[in-house]
């Protein structure tokens, strides 16, 4: 790690200022995927702005079916709240199952979302459910936030801090981790709503998280793994590594999905 | 044999400190006036080095010096070598390129040190590192053994013609083909045994320390063998003479046989504490752990097994190419001939075997000897040829191997190891009836109930350690001999202090080793401390490695103690005014025999130490030593049967049962055996289904060099180990002993592998087995 200056922000307005400071600085929340890349000096910030602090950023608030959950809020948090839990199992079942017991208890549900990588969980969460994404400047839609792979609506000086979404009435994330670090090779996410089935897929495509509209549609007419028979994302759009070809990934998302309409209907 | 002696299950003495974060490693060490280091490494697989620039680096804040490998060379510090010669069969020695510490004008891998930035932080000394600038040609490179035998590739060294090392061969070419033609069925495979990582938890350190007053050298590292690396880097780094250097190997975090080998790091901050005037550490990071510590494995193996029509294996043939890497580590040379080709018969009698085994330099991190080296490798082709085999037949394949056992001791292989024990068929027995093979079909009806594919597989190994008769290796061209030493030195109070050449770093010596001290004077293993790891307080010895400790280590202390005791039992019969021949040492008093008459072990240490009341002409004192050198090899042997339920939607294998039938002969605790056995299995299983290093083909880059990309087995990828023993004890050494560190490693793979390509009905399956791989396999056999 190269040597840089550490702030610790007390407030969103104190962080911003921070930044803004700074020659290249940048927001660390939890720092799980930051930190890393600079302790192997592929990343060398100027500065490091620390939300980690920021009391209104945490917390999570459940009223009927609407959650909001602030960006502070740690994995281990969103993984452990009961509220949450009892109107959407499928998303502290996800926070439960990202890395290990450091990162869910270092990583926030906001600074994943910020960083978009594109073997994340919680993007895929977030898309499938129609969250809103809020930040310091506005409320964005999860459809129009994640452009790319690492890439967001954000703009610089931006900060996610909180998201919220309805529950809905039925919903189930299924992961396949690569056998190495664990993240995501393909992740499915299925929500059924009032306006229908949503079917969010992670890890596997060449552009980051996307939703699948062909089994969406599949699903809505009727929500059972037997509507997805013989629908396959095609493997033109999907990533390829040494861990999973295009070819496996494709055969894995309907698998997945499968599964977790399975598991929502349960 | 006592509460605290031989066969009980002690709990480990060292383990307070090392789980509790209070061992002493390497980077615990602090020297006054130390300073911090950094090598500048080699970006590439292969260039030329046309230009290095440090004076950017040497104006950084902190820096001392950065030193280049010309300089180095002109100290007079010399290659690093292999130490065991192997001759082709043409009868010309091996093709040893040369090996500088620091690259002078060509780098051959990446990680390859270049140059050495000494700085007053570790911070300081990596920036500086990274303002070397170093202009370079590259050049074209290649990874894969195999391609780099073909015509055309890029030349890496320029004493190795082609690439090619050693093309060597053991065993009767000329009979084996003719089993081969005449056989009623010849099995053949084609055998990758994937190249490994060894991620010891405790990356490699070294700091050197120079002493200009005293004109001497201290080198602490993480070695598994002090006093063999002060002899190379005396004999043939010209470092300093044995005298005037001292090597200390702490506490170390995990070995697995790469940290045998003396690496240049160590050599490069011993030098460099010279040249600057301060004592200099490094410490790896895991990257630095990743691309340069000695890698395993890499063997690509065609085999043909050949049978009679009542199924008598008849002969063996094996063509076998070492991948060795960019320059040939300490012992890299003896992994894949002499602990691998010895062993190709297996617990099998084979009347005719031959191997020819290729040895070949790539642009890739140096290979040597892994856990079980060699070994696992000859034992993987030979059980998945085996199983294989009865898979084509139509047998059984626990029916198959039991036909061809060696069932008459002792037995001289066609392939040097002679045999002197063993009961392969009680192992084999033991293991099927702990995990119910014969229940198997009904299991396998019930997984695929539920969509899962249940497959079984099974691996009869046998291995050679405690490593190894001094005069037998020497003859087959090994540097050095192999045997062990001790001393025992009894204190003034009766409390004991054991110092051996062995190296702990995991085994649990500081507990076995008193074990054996506290079983033969009856006193409590509190009372006796091991002391290892430091040349300045143990007297020359070899180390640990190759399941020797054991079986030669132990020896030695045998052989030490029974020069105590006699000595003591003089004292006592003296004091006791009886006759030596009817004392006896038990539960901390010498007695005599038949009589209330004793006097207590203290008691006969304080007398031999006052010297007032000796018998007439004998020295004071109570301490002796002495070296063990074994007369044969030991051979634990045993049965592994592996079950696995493979999801065929997703490829993913899970080990629904694991029974390991071990004989490793006498066994001082079992509970540290068992802890060896589970820790083998799981690096056998991390073989069969996670790990694999892998270079891009193109940049000679290891894609592979994080724990993102390489898979090390978790705790959740490992079932409950069912593990027993049944022992034949072993006849060539004092205390029976065969070893038990390699076993787990070397018998677990083909069992997992033979198990999945039984679930899923295609042999054509290559380590590690991911689920991706897998899942296509699965497809593959549909098609057909």
């Amino acid at each position: 790690m190269y040597s840089l200056n550490y702030h610790r922000a007390s407030s969103v307005a104190d962080a911003v200022k921070l930044q803004k400071k700074g020659e290249d600085a940048k927001f660390v929340s939890g720092g799980m995927t930051l930190i890393p890349a600079m302790k192997s000096r592929l990343a060398a910030p100027s500065d490091l702005v620390d939300l980690a602090h920021i009391a209104e950023m945490k917390g999570i608030k459940v009223s009927g079916k609407t959650v909001t959950i602030g960006g502070g809020t740690t994995h281990a948090e969103v993984a452990s709240d009961a509220k949450l839990k009892a109107v959407c199992p499928a998303l502290t079942y996800l926070a439960s199952h990202i890395g290990d017991p450091h990162v869910r208890h270092k990583g926030t549900i906001g600074g994943s979302i910020a960083n978009n990588d594109p073997a994340a969980d919680y993007p895929a969460a977030m898309l499938a459910l129609g969250a809103t994404i809020i930040t310091n400047k506005r409320e964005i839609a999860a459809d129009k936030f994640f452009t790319g792979l690492f890439e967001t609506a954000l703009k610089d000086g931006e900060i996610v801090t909180g998201v919220s979404f309805t529950a809905p009435a039925q919903a189930a994330y299924e992961k396949f981790r690569n056998p190495a670090s664990r993240y995501a090779i393909v992740g499915v996410f299925v929500a059924k709503g009032k306006d229908g089935v949503r079917v969010a897929v992670t890890g596997a495509g060449d552009e980051g998280v996307f939703r699948a509209h062909g089994m969406e549609k599949a699903l809505t007419k009727a929500f059972a793994p037997a509507s997805l028979e013989g629908l396959a994302i095609p493997a033109g759009s999907l990533m390829s590594d040494m861990h999973a070809s295009a070819e496996y990934r494709s055969s894995l998302i309907t698998v997945m999905a499968k599964r977790a309409v399975a598991k929502a209907s349960a | 044999m006592g509460i605290e002696g031989i066969g009980a299950r002690v709990a480990r003495k060292e383990d307070r400190r090392l789980i509790t974060g209070a061992g002493r490693y390497v980077d615990d060490m602090v020297v006054p006036g130390m300073k911090h280091a950094a090598f500048v490494r080699s970006p590439h697989a292969h260039a030329e080095i046309k230009k290095i620039d440090v004076r950017k680096a040497k104006a950084m804040p902190g820096v001392i010096d950065v030193l280049l490998g010309k300089e180095l060379k002109t100290d007079g510090i010399g290659n690093l070598i292999c130490g065991w010669m192997i001759h082709s069969k043409d009868g010309t020695p091996m093709k040893m390129g040369a090996w500088s510490p620091l690259a002078v004008d060509r780098v051959r891998y990446v990680g390859d040190a270049v140059a050495i930035v000494v700085a007053d932080t570790k911070g300081q000394a990596r920036d500086a590192a990274e303002a070397v600038e170093i202009t370079y040609k590259e050049l074209k490179s290649v990874s894969e053994a195999v391609d780099a035998l073909k015509k055309g590739a890029p030349q890496i060294h320029p004493e190795a013609d082609g690439n090619l090392i050693y093309d060597w061969e053991i065993g009767d070419a000329k009979a084996t083909d003719a089993a081969i033609a005449k056989a009623a069925h010849v099995t053949k495979m084609h055998i990758v045994n994937n190249r490994l990582v060894p991620n010891a938890m405790e990356p490699r350190a070294a700091l050197g320390h120079y002493d200009k007053a005293e004109d001497h050298y201290t080198c602490w590292t993480t070695s598994q063998n002090p006093h063999v690396a002060r002899l190379v880097m005396s004999a043939f780094y010209n470092v300093a003479p044995e005298n005037k250097l001292r090597v200390i190997a702490p506490d170390v975090g995990g070995g697995f046989g790469s940290k045998i080998y003396i690496y240049p790091e160590e050599i490069v901050c011993l030098w460099a504490s010279k040249k600057t005037g301060v004592p200099v550490k490094w410490v790896a990071d895991r990257t630095e752990s990743f691309l340069t510590d000695a890698h395993g494995r890499d063997h690509v193996t065609e085999v043909q097994m050949a049978f009679d029509k009542d199924n008598k294996i008849t002969g063996l043939k094996v063509d076998t190419i070492a991948n060795f890497g960019a320059y040939m580590s300490l012992f890299s040379s003896a992994v894949p001939t002499y602990l691998y080709a010895t062993l190709l018969s297996g617990q099998y009698v084979i009347p005719a075997i031959h191997a020819n085994v290729r040895a070949v330099y790539t642009n890739t991190a140096p290979v040597d000897a892994y856990r079980g080296a060699g070994r696992p490798e000859a034992t993987y082709l030979l059980e998945r040829t085996m199983e294989t085999a009865a898979r084509e037949l139509g047998v059984s394949p626990a029916e198959l191997r039991r036909k061809n056992f060696i069932t008459t001791f002792p037995y001289q292989t066609p392939v040097i190891m002679c045999y002197d024990a063993g009961d392969y068929a009680a192992s084999l027995d033991a293991a099927m009836k702990a995990a119910d093979y014969a229940g198997f079909a009904k299991r396998k009806a019930a997984a695929a109930k539920k969509g899962k594919l249940r497959g079984i597989g099974m691996s009869n190994y046998i291995e050679a350690c405690g490593i190894a008769p001094s005069a037998a290796v020497g003859s087959l061209g090994a540097g050095v001999g192999l045997w062990e030493s001790a001393e025992v030195r009894v204190n003034g109070v009766g409390t004991i202090e054991v110092l051996t050449g062995s190296h702990s770093h995991g085994q649990g010596h500081e507990t076995t080793f008193a074990q054996l001290v506290a079983d033969r004077f009856g006193v409590p293993i509190d009372s006796v401390s091991i002391v290892h790891g430091d040349t300045d307080k143990v007297q020359m010895g070899m180390g640990t490695y190759g399941s020797r400790s054991g079986a030669v280590g132990m020896s030695a202390i045998v052989k030490a103690l029974d020069k105590v005791e006699k000595k003591a039992k003089k004292i006592a019969a003296h004091l006791m005014e009886a006759d030596e021949g009817d004392i006896v040492i038990e539960n901390g008093v010498a007695k005599v025999a038949g009589t209330d008459k004793n006097v207590p072990w203290f008691q006969v240490a304080l007398a031999a130490y006052t010297a007032h009341n000796l018998p007439a002409g004998m020295e004071p004192g109570l301490k002796e030593g002495a070296f063990y050198d074994p007369s044969n090899f030991t051979f634990p042997a045993g049965c592994y049967i592996c079950e696995v339920e493979v999801d065929p939607e997703t490829g993913v294998t899970e080990i629904v049962q694991f029974v390991a039938a071990d004989d490793f002969g006498n066994i001082i605790n079992p509970m540290i055996v068992e802890g060896q056995v589970h820790g083998g299995i799981a690096q056998g299983v991390g073989q069969a289904l996670l790990e694999g290093a892998s270079y891009d083909g193109a940049s000679g880059q290891l894609v592979t060099a994080s724990y993102m990309d390489y898979a090390m087995p978790r705790a959740d990828d490992l079932p409950s180990f069912q593990v027993s023993t049944s022992n034949t004890p072993c006849p060539s050494n004092p205390l029976g002993i065969k070893g038990c560190g390699e076993a787990g490693a070397i018998g677990s793979p083909p069992a997992v592998m033979n198990a999945i390509t039984d679930a899923i009905g295609n042999n054509d399956l290559t380590m590690p087995a991911t689920p991706q791989k897998v899942w296509a396999a699965i497809r593959a056999a549909k098609k057909h």
